[in-house]
């Protein structure tokens, strides 16, 4: 039992009455890194429920195979129960703690940052310049728009930002599940994360969608990530590009920049299009559903940054140039601005458990 | 129409044997249907609770340690039946258990090396991905794709037998009574250990007080219609499969969660706080599987495992927290034992220990001397509080009784003769190999065999 005079909230509490049921059962050992981590553990304290919850990559395997899951009496539903508990723990750990609410509203709070993002672009446009420049033809040249230098202070504040708001997220969790750092485990984390070795219910494929295990989540969550690494690569390469050799955009569509930008920008529109089609599939019964808003407005802010950047390309030596870039700088905002409080979060705390369990693997023991 | 054909092979019940059997005639290019008697989340008898399978091998399974030969699995079994299994059976079970693994894989079931706690059965029995009602869906989905008819909720209420020839089978589904005709009949659908009141027949009231660890739909209906019709008992129809589990437990389906494995570490009392048998008598798994009868046999079938806190880490937990308490009076107390009566019992066994060298993974010097009832290994003082103890009841994992069949797992008749086309797979037929006794995953290694046997068997029948 954990030392500790507050009530413990429900998720907690559910999350502890489940993993006391598995640890007695263990069929599940097989699936996932969630069961033998549980194996290693004979009582459950908060700061361990919270890191099996971020080890969880909710394929469902573990549901469809539970004999105690509903109608059981046992009522065994460890995917939904172990998403409740992580979505709280973004909450729990959240820095600043005044932004914890967030992730109640995801939905909500990203509509509203996209919305007054993409507002304060035009208005900043139009007052900055004057409104003839929004609609003006450019030769996709952006800095008649928007400056360069004024691109790089304002993304890279809120980049440095968010950078650090996730930074100080993160250390809170990793110091409450007592992480150790171990350069070996983080790079069999790493390559776990790179494979999603644990999105696939021990190799059958996910169950989430229905009791055929399929592999279709783990390859459209693959273009979603490759994409935006990809994506990130293009800005990258596009800024040393800038600084280092001088060349400055618009790039030709054959160049370095665009051509990452390209790949990156389909695995973001496939990708989030996949997993909002499997999403729409699953059964709710395995999912955190007040908080299911917070996984579709992720999607919905990498598929747009796509979609209008690829506008933006298509039209860039249109008119609709300004407007267009308005709109694609304004998501891109929000999507960083939103990082440290959405469901980006989920990758980073999922690769911190990851490193401990990969660590706990090789040092710790099952309790029998 | 689903009732209108006449199938090639009817299959009652729907849980590993059943599936196999379905599986194996539909390979044959027959028309099967499978007949479950359970709703669909319960489906499949005791193959949902289940977690491997034994199988002989040579070693080179990629998820055991191995290798397990012929030779040594027929030893195994005749040193846990004490010689209670039909040789030529028992020979066909371990000889075709050999093909169970790449048959397994091919219909889609997943193995996985064992990991905490049930390392010592890595080298003879092979574990299912997810356990057994991952290994029970991945057969349903095989059978699906195979295109048999699979209804689940559709318990057998009747069967139409002349002369141990079979030609129909009445059931109840969505609420009315259907006849399924067939050409040929498969029977696996397991014993009677949920069936109280059969088990009141052998047991008396003292069957109130057992908990079933499976579902409550495996009450031998079938068993009962089969050896009505004439078709030859087998197994000791009083013996069942019996273990001490949590007697908080659910009464039916609490399945592996609900076992106990704390017994060895301290002693066992009965209501009135008195030791009944040597908790130090055995090794795992044997252990462990005794302890249901001899609380079967004690008053009000309960019994009470007690351990200090120099063991309580030592076991697998059952899913329901130890009873604890800073001295014996007090836990005597939660328990509503007689204080006084407990004080006794482990003052008296403390002072019989003899001083040892504890090891709980062999059987180690540490025992009692001069008590009427030893324990003869394992025995420390209890003497270090706080003092543990968990309740245990009787949990019945299965029944003995079945039907007589023969190595093409055809039934055989009262007269002698054989069923023209009647099969029998799975439990309801095991006690033909395991007449008594236990060795864990041989139920699943029958059942897949005979329901392989049975399939092809009545697949070849139906033809004819």
């Amino acid at each position: 039992m954990p030392a500790t005079n507050l009530p413990r909230s429900a998720a907690l509490a559910e999350a502890d009455r489940l993993m006391t049921i598995c640890n007695a059962c263990r069929y599940c050992e097989g699936l996932c890194a969630v069961f033998p981590a549980m194996e290693m553990r004979r009582t459950f304290a908060d700061s361990d429920l919270n890191y099996l919850a971020n080890l969880c990559h909710q394929c469902g395997a573990c549901y469809s195979d539970c004999q105690y899951s509903p109608p059981h009496e046992f009522n065994v539903n460890v995917p939904a129960a172990l998403a409740t508990l992580r979505n709280d723990s973004y909450a729990q750990y959240a820095w600043p703690r005044i932004l914890a609410p967030a992730f109640a509203r995801n939905g909500l709070f990203i509509a509203l940052t996209a919305a007054a993002s993409v507002a304060a672009f035009i208005v900043g446009f139009v007052a900055w310049r004057d409104p003839a420049v929004l609609f003006a033809r450019h030769a996709g040249d952006f800095y008649k728009v928007m400056p360069h230098n004024a691109m790089v202070v304002l993304f890279g504040a809120v980049f440095v930002y968010a950078i650090a708001a996730l930074t100080l997220s993160l250390r809170a969790f990793w110091r409450d599940i007592n992480g150790e750092s171990d350069l070996r485990a983080a790079g069999e984390a790493t390559a776990d994360a790179a494979r999603l070795t644990y999105l696939g219910g021990g190799g059958g494929g996910c169950t989430s969608e229905n009791e055929r295990p399929s592999t279709q989540r783990r390859v459209f969550h693959h273009f979603t990530f490759y994409g935006f690494l990809l994506c990130f690569a293009s800005t990258s390469v596009a800024t040393i590009y800038h600084y280092a050799f001088g060349w400055h955009a618009p790039y030709a569509l054959t160049s370095l920049p665009v051509l990452l930008g390209i790949a990156g920008g389909l695995g973001l529109l496939v990708g989030p299009a996949g997993l909002f089609m499997l999403a729409q599939q699953r059964d709710v019964v395995l999912t955190d559903v007040p908080r299911r808003g917070m996984d579709t407005a992720f999607l919905a802010m990498l598929f747009l940054t796509s979609l209008t950047g690829f506008a933006l390309m298509a039209f860039r030596d249109t008119g609709a140039m300004g407007i267009l870039l308005a709109l694609h700088l304004g998501v891109v905002l929000a999507l960083f601005l939103s990082l440290p409080y959405g469901k980006f979060v989920h990758g980073l705390y999922r690769y911190l458990a990851l490193v401990k369990y990969a660590r706990e693997k090789r040092t710790a023991t099952f309790v029998d | 129409m689903l009732f209108s054909e006449t199938y090639d092979v009817v299959v009652a019940g729907g849980g590993n044997a059943a599936l196999c059997a379905a599986i194996s005639a539909a390979r044959a290019g027959r028309s099967v249907i499978v007949l479950e008697g359970a709703p669909a989340f319960y489906r499949g008898g005791n193959t949902r609770h289940t977690r491997n399978m034994r199988c002989a091998h040579d070693g080179t399974a990629p998820t055991m340690t191995g290798p397990y030969d012929q030779a040594e699995f027929l030893d195994d079994l005749y040193r846990v039946t004490g010689g209670e299994t039909d040789k030529a059976l028992a020979q066909l079970t371990i000889e075709r258990s050999r093909e169970l693994i790449p048959w397994m894989n091919k219909a889609g079931v997943k193995f996985q090396p064992p990991l905490g706690g049930t390392l010592s059965l890595g080298k003879t029995n092979a574990f299912f991905l997810g356990g057994g009602r991952g290994m029970l869906n991945a057969l349903y989905r095989q059978a699906e794709a195979l295109g048999v008819v699979c209804l689940s909720d559709a318990p057998v209420t009747a069967l139409s037998i002349e002369d141990g020839f079979f030609t129909s089978a009445t059931i109840q589904y969505e609420g009315l009574p259907h006849q399924v005709r067939g050409r040929t009949f498969v029977a696996a659908a397991g014993g009677f250990e949920a069936n109280i009141d059969w088990l009141k027949q052998h047991w008396g009231e003292a069957a109130d007080n057992f908990l079933i660890r499976g579902t409550p739909y495996n009450r031998g209906d079938v068993l009962k219609m089969l050896l009505a019709h004439g078709v030859k008992p087998v197994g000791d129809p009083t013996q069942m499969h019996c273990v001490g589990i949590d007697a908080r437990a659910p009464k039916f389906d609490g399945g592996i969660a609900t076992r106990l494995d704390s017994v060895v570490f301290g002693i066992m009392v009965n209501r009135a706080a008195q030791r009944f048998y040597d908790e130090g008598e055995e090794t795992w798994p044997k252990r462990y599987a005794i302890w249901g009868r001899l609380i079967a046999q004690q008053p009000d079938q309960i019994g009470y495992s007690i351990v200090d806190s120099k063991s309580i880490y030592m076991f697998m937990p059952s899913i329901f927290p130890a009873v604890q308490a800073d001295t014996i009076g007090e836990l005597a107390g939660k328990l509503k034992l007689d204080a006084a009566a407990l004080e006794k019992t482990v003052a008296d066994f403390n002072a019989a220990v003899r001083p040892g060298t504890f090891d709980h993974t062999v059987l180690d010097d540490c025992r009692t001397e001069g008590l009427a009832i030893p324990k003869s290994h394992w025995a420390r003082k209890i003497d270090a509080p706080p003092y543990y103890a968990y309740p245990l009841r009787p949990g019945i994992t299965f029944t003995y009784l079945g039907v007589r069949v023969n190595e093409e797992s055809r039934m055989v008749l009262a007269n002698g003769k054989t069923s023209g086309n009647m099969f029998a797979a799975g439990e309801i037929m095991a006690g033909n190999v395991l007449g008594k006794g236990y060795l864990a995953g041989i139920g699943m290694t029958i059942g897949a065999v005979f329901g392989r046997i049975a399939g092809e068997g009545a697949a070849k029948n139906a033809r004819n």
